[in-house]
């Protein structure tokens, strides 16, 4: 087959993809999205004759962006605008698994710091304050103080974007050390791991330290649940113990678009890169039957 | 002969001394310089051209 991979920087995780899609002899075609144009039509990047497109931009903005065209022209991308469109804003993200039912941490938007420090004392203290797009953990605050909040409150809506002026204030779940990120493929797991640290942050990003983790059938559960209520695709699905360790009992606070493996394929004994090749070459698969489907009909 | 397993040389363009690249090195890819640990992007291969990476965004990530 013939696959597009959007991208900006090629990281180890590009690498060991563009490995194996070549190894199985697929023609891979490597789209630098900072040098392509965007039409209504069409765009300047050579899509014409490729079976997919796999979206591996790194920065959210332009994977929002180019994906949406790529779809309007009919070329089959994952993952999908849609379920960008949900993973990319943290808020978005929140609301989706909220109405499916699926238990994530209790969550308030407010737009002035007046009412943001309302949210803040209503939560308690600690409770935590996240950018609405962002990943690798940057610029999350724990506030353990009113103090804290009105000094980090005050330096969002003085120096911040206007998207820092969206305050996404959380309850503090209170994890026990560690959280859970699983690789999945529309609901399926390919590979799970732990990402523990002394720090309350513990995204492998911040250091924290990684190890293999066994799903047992409730996360399998909230996985599947998880990609659905974002339109499915290829995610991270992010997960909290609440009650312990192995508790059985889990939250999920997001879910990723774009998700990165290397630390996966490292933590677990899944060959996570053959494993996404699998599923890469089935749903190229499944586009070109919906195709000949419509054109029968 | 050069086979796919030698590494690629390329100059640093910081300190334009010559850097080994790995042989399976990709458009796009970013390497750490081994003389200043700056972030190097592979602008292209033939020739081997390398820039200094443009710095992390804030919307970047997963």
């Amino acid at each position: 087959m013939r696959i597009g991979i959007l991208y900006s920087r090629i990281r180890r995780d590009e690498k060991l993809l563009l490995a194996e899609l070549r190894e199985r002899g697929h023609e891979v075609e490597k789209i630098d999205v900072r040098s392509q144009r965007f039409g209504l039509e069409s765009t300047t990047a050579d899509v014409a004759d490729l079976d997919l497109v796999v979206d591996r931009c790194l920065s959210t903005s332009r994977s929002l962006y180019a994906t949406r065209f790529l779809d309007s022209y009919g070329v089959p991308v994952v993952n999908g605008p849609e379920t960008g469109d949900v993973c990319a804003d943290k808020a978005t993200n929140s609301l989706a698994l909220a109405n499916a039912d699926i238990p994530t941490p209790a969550t308030e938007v407010a737009f002035t710091k007046e009412a943001a420090m309302e949210a803040i004392e209503a939560f308690g203290y600690p409770c935590v304050l996240k950018p609405v797009v962002g990943s690798w953990g940057r610029l999350m605050a724990k506030i353990d103080t009113r103090s804290a909040a009105e000094a980090i409150l005050e330096h969002k809506e003085t120096l911040g974007h206007y998207e820092h002026k969206v305050f996404y204030v959380q309850e503090f779940v209170d994890k026990p050390g560690r959280d859970i990120r699983v690789l999945a493929a529309d609901g399926e797991p390919i590979a799970a791991m732990t990402r523990s640290s002394d720090h309350w942050l513990t995204n492998a990003a911040k250091g924290g330290e990684t190890d293999s983790f066994a799903l047992d059938d409730r996360a399998v559960e909230l996985v599947e649940r998880a990609s659905e209520a974002v339109g499915g695709g290829l995610l991270g699905v992010d997960l909290m113990e609440v009650g312990g360790t192995d508790s059985g009992a889990y939250t999920v606070h997001e879910v990723n678009h774009t998700v990165e493996f290397k630390a996966l394929t490292e933590a677990s004994e899944v060959d996570v890169p053959a494993r996404v090749a699998d599923w890469l070459e089935a749903t190229a698969e499944t586009f070109a039957n919906d195709r000949t489907d419509e054109v029968v009909v | 002969m050069t086979t796919n397993t030698d590494p690629v040389l390329a100059e640093d363009p910081i300190t334009g001394e010559e850097i080994e690249l790995p042989a399976d090195v990709e458009v796009g890819e970013i390497i750490d310089s081994p003389v200043t640990g700056t972030e190097l992007e592979v602008i292209s291969l033939d020739p081997v051209v390398l820039e200094e990476a443009p710095e992390l965004e804030e919307d970047w990530g997963e």
